[in-house]
Order: structure tokens, then C-alpha cells, then sequence
């Protein structure tokens, strides 16, 4: 019997066993995901991972399209960090044939990055939230608050790219749009804002003693657990190990910006949830050290191109990779010296992460299931690809 | 653990020299691909399961890859190993690392690379009745979908 399938002795002593489906259309999915749980009374003992709902062959596409055409096709695989997503294609595309990209397009993509980062957490936060329901007074509170704050970053996305949820903000060699006037004035206002209401949702999460029993000890991933899966990201950081791409290998300068990497050793939702609300905060510090230091120059490296096919990338191989909100986003592009990649391989951050829960479920109520796969934060356009 | 130190004993334990790719780049027989995996983890401290996938070089076989990191070091170690012609056969890493079985069944799904001794080889992606495996240079773009059963 597979390992992940092993049924784990847990807490109810009886021998009944009942086979419970969950999804894939259960709203705390936040996409298409089905679990097969295995229970006893209450206890999950088993957890089979069904995923693939939502998958469109982003590698074969990938293929398929030109350099010029995939990076905003590239932003559907993570469709709630699309710029990050574009950002891992356009660096794999870059790294492989060794394109320049201007200083002015390397601050401007942090800057991006950064505010999509807080435009994720800030749906993370609300959808765990609502997910555990009730016990956080009055179930889509906290939501309501984090999507305020997330149109506000949607809205200055939409400012700068005419977009709110895929940008085609990133191109080989470069990104596509210089700021808008006056936009700059308009970022450091909504990032005084949702500085400010961090506080506040901290205030709501942190003293409520429901909150804390929901999350604290629940979901524990540990050190090893963590590495050996291979999870990233907030998750990581939550187990105990200072892992982020921006920090292990710097991309787009962000050697010139300061600020830290939080980590938590509990490894518990709750842990998870602390690192994200440290990261909120670090991110908005990130745009503004951006904003403050965006020098000026041109926004691409290459002239535009009259045909789709017209770059082209020598023979060659690499794997780029960034941080994106969920973890590390890796693209492995391998070259034939054509306009389209031989291969192109999507590391998702979410398909690791997720990759995660058969080891964690086990041993806890059905409720805390959903508590569980909240803090994970996966995006099923990413699993899936 | 240095690139350098590492590089140095990949040469003593196992005659190959690694190549500098941005980490440490190592080809392998498919032999020895198992035991290389557990010497990385054990010796070389690369506890980190970054992914495994595979390329299919069409009438030269298919090449899987694995990319595995110690995060101290930091080091990355890309594993590769090249399946001849028409062979799909490939040795697990899910004794390993936990991470290796969804990775492997991904593998499995898209390009019918059957990793020996997996404990639960079967789709991931595609629905248990797909037919083929798109990420072969073979399957068509356009390649029909099997009637609705």
C-alpha cells in the first residue's frame, strides 16, 4: 500500500472507517481540489490528493508559443501572483540567452513583485479566515477587510498596466510599461493604508483565543518534513529555515534592497501565519526603498519586434527562479536555438507546498482540514499548471 | 560544504566530474542514480528536494533530471541521467524524499517515465483514461481527445 494511502492509527479507538470526499468544488478549495479523507469518528487518518482540475499543459504550451507571446500566457499559471509568475518565465528566458534588462525595468519588476506579494497575502489572509468561519466573529469579516485592501493594490496595477488580475507586464529584455505620472504618489499612499490596517487585522486575529486554538500546534510541518518535500516559501520560513530566493540568489537587485526574512521554528499554521504578516510589512518597505531609488533609463533591453517569432534564444539550458508569494517560482528552459523553448519545465511553488498535506492531515478533526490547507495557501492554477 | 569540497568527492566517490552550471551539474547511468541521490542527501547534505522532470531528446531517449539543494552550504546539485532510446524505465527517489512522489508521478504522467519502485505510480495531472503523453515530442498538439466514456 502506497505510503501516502497508509492508514495512521490516531485517537478513535473504534475500528469504523468511513471514506468522506471533500470537493472539488468545496469553497475552501479556492479552485478545484478534491480530497479523499479517510475518518475515524472524526479524526482524519488518511488523506488522498486529487488534483489536475484546473490542469492546462502549461509546459506543452509553453512549447508551443514564442518568447514574445508566452509571458502573458505565463501569468495564468499562478493567476493570484501573476507577476511573478511572468517574472519566472522572463528570467529563465534572460538567464539562457543572456539578455540585459535596464536597471529602471529590474526596480519597476520588484516594485511589481512586491505589491503583488501583499495583494496575495492579503487574499490569503481573508480566505483563511472566512474558510474557518465563524469562530472569528462573524465569518467573512476579516475577508471583507483584506479585499478593501486588495482592490486598492488591484487598482494601482490597473494604473499601470490596464489590468487587474493578468498583466503582461513582463517581455524578454525588459517590462512593457513605465509608470504612469504621479503614480509613484498613489503607491506610497495605499501602502500607508494597508500598513495601517495590518495592524488592525492583526489586533482582531491575534487576541482572539479561537483564532489562536485554531491555528497554534495545528498543522505542524518539521524541519526535515519540510526540506525533504521540498516546500517553500512562508512555509519554510515557518518550519525554521531561512530559505528565499531573494536572499539565496538574488534576482532583478534585489541586492540593493534591505529588509528581512522573517522565520518561525513552531511550524504550525500559526507560525505560517506570522511569517506572512511579517512579509506584508517588508514587502511595503521593499516599494518604497524602490520608489525612492528608481533610477531612470530606458524600460527594455530590445527593440520592439514586428513578428511573434522574431526572438530568438542560442542553444542553451538554465532554471531561473523567484520568490513568489507562495514560494520559490522556477522556470527550466531548455533552448534549441528556435523562436519557442525545446522544453520549458514549471516549478510551481503551490504543487510543492501542497505536496505537503498527506503528512500533515492526518491526526487532525475535519475541521481543522480546511484550517490546514488555508494556511498552505495553494493556487490551484499553480498545482495544476 | 564548498562547491569545490563537494566537487572533489563526487570525483573520488564516483569518477565523474561535475560541471559549474550556477551549482554542480552531474550525469549519471541510471545505475547509479539511486545511490548518487543518497550519497547528495547523506554526504553532500542536499536535504532540499527541489523538482525532477524530465526532456525527451525525441530518438536519443528521454533525460531525467533532479534538482536537489542543501540550503546551509548553499549548494545545488542537478542530478541527470539519459534513459537510452526506448527504455522508460527509471530508478525511484521516493525513499529518499517524500517530494519525489508527486514529482515522479508528474514525470509519469506527462512523458511515461516509470520510476521503479514508486509505491503509487499513477496520473496526477490527466484524468486515469488519458491516452498518450503529452509532453512527448510525438503527441500532436491537436492530438483528438478519446471519446467521452
Amino acid at each position: 500500500m502506497p505510503e501516502t494511502r497508509q492508514v495512521v492509527e490516531v485517537g478513535y479507538g473504534g475500528n469504523e472507517r468511513l471514506m468522506m470526499n471533500m470537493g472539488p468544488q468545496h469553497p475552501s478549495s479556492h479552485g478545484v481540489f478534491r480530497m479523499i479523507l479517510t475518518l475515524e469518528g472524526e479524526t482524519v487518518v488518511a488523506v488522498d490528493a486529487v488534483i489536475g482540475y484546473l490542469h492546462r499543459c502549461h509546459e506543452k504550451l509553453g512549447e508551443t508559443l514564442t518568447y514574445v507571446q508566452y509571458p502573458s500566457i505565463a501569468s495564468k499559471t499562478d493567476y493570484v501572483a501573476a507577476m511573478t509568475a511572468e517574472l519566472a518565465y522572463v528570467s529563465a528566458v534572460e538567464k539562457v540567452a543572456k539578455f540585459e534588462v535596464p536597471r529602471r525595468a529590474q526596480y519597476l519588476r520588484v516594485i511589481a513583485a512586491e505589491l503583488q506579494r501583499i495583494a496575495s497575502h492579503c487574499l490569503w489572509l481573508g480566505t483563511w479566515c472566512m474558510d474557518m468561519g465563524g469562530a472569528l466573529g462573524g465569518g467573512a469579516t476579516v475577508f471583507l477587510y483584506c479585499i478593501r485592501e486588495r482592490e486598492m493594490v488591484l487598482d494601482r496595477f490597473e494604473e499601470l498596466t490596464g489590468a487587474r488580475l493578468l498583466y503582461g507586464f513582463h517581455q524578454v529584455g525588459g517590462i512593457r510599461y513605465d509608470v504612469p505620472a504621479g503614480w509613484d504618489k498613489k503607491v506610497r499612499e495605499t501602502l500607508d493604508v494597508i500598513e495601517a490596517r495590518l495592524d488592525e487585522y492583526e489586533a482582531m486575529l491575534d487576541a482572539n483565543a479561537f483564532f489562536r486554538v485554531r491555528t497554534q500546534g495545528v498543522g505542524v510541518i518539521s524541519r526535515e518534513l519540510a526540506q525533504a518535500v521540498g516546500v517553500s516559501g512562508p512555509l519554510i520560513r515557518g518550519s525554521g529555515i531561512g530559505y528565499d530566493v531573494r536572499r539565496a540568489e538574488p534576482y532583478s537587485s534585489y541586492e540593493d534592497f534591505d529588509f528581512l526574512v522573517p522565520v518561525e521554528t513552531a511550524g504550525d499554521c500559526y507560525a505560517r501565519y506570522r511569517v506572512r504578516m511579517v512579509e506584508f510589512r517588508q514587502s511595503i518597505r521593499i516599494v518604497r526603498q524602490g520608489l525612492d531609488g528608481l533610477p531612470e533609463g530606458p524600460i527594455s533591453s530590445r527593440p520592439g519586434v514586428k513578428s511573434v517569432g522574431q526572438v530568438r534564444v542560442p542553444k542553451g539550458e538554465g532554471y531561473a527562479r523567484v520568490e513568489g508569494a507562495r514560494g520559490e517560482v522556477g522556470c527550466y528552459l531548455v533552448s534549441d536555438g528556435g523562436p519557442k523553448p525545446y522544453r520549458l519545465k514549471w516549478r510551481g511553488a503551490s504543487f510543492s507546498n501542497l505536496a505537503v498535506l498527506p503528512y500533515i492531515v492526518p491526526g487532525h478533526k475535519v475541521a481543522d482540514v480546511v484550517a490546514i490547507m488555508g494556511s498552505v495557501d495553494p493556487v490551484f492554477g499553480e498545482v495544476d499548471r | 560544504m564548498t562547491a569545490a569540497d563537494a566537487s572533489a568527492l563526487i570525483r573520488e566517490r564516483f569518477g565523474i566530474d561535475a560541471v559549474a552550471d550556477g551549482g554542480l551539474g552531474v550525469t549519471l547511468p541510471s545505475q547509479r542514480w539511486e545511490e548518487f541521490a543518497r550519497f547528495a542527501r547523506d554526504e553532500l547534505g542536499c536535504r532540499y528536494f527541489n523538482w525532477l522532470s524530465a526532456v525527451d531528446w525525441k530518438d536519443q531517449g528521454f533525460e531525467v533530471l533532479c534538482r536537489v539543494e542543501n540550503l546551509d552550504a548553499p549548494l545545488v546539485v542537478t542530478m541527470r541521467t539519459r534513459l537510452p532510446a526506448g527504455e522508460t524505465r527509471c530508478p525511484t527517489l521516493t525513499g529518499l524524499y517524500q517530494g519525489a512522489d508527486w514529482m515522479e508521478r508528474e514525470c509519469f504522467d506527462m512523458f511515461g517515465v516509470v520510476f521503479e519502485g514508486h509505491p503509487d505510480l499513477r496520473r496526477i495531472l490527466l484524468s486515469d483514461d488519458w491516452e498518450g503523453y503529452p509532453l512527448r515530442k510525438d503527441y500532436a498538439v491537436d492530438t483528438p481527445l478519446a471519446p467521452y466514456r
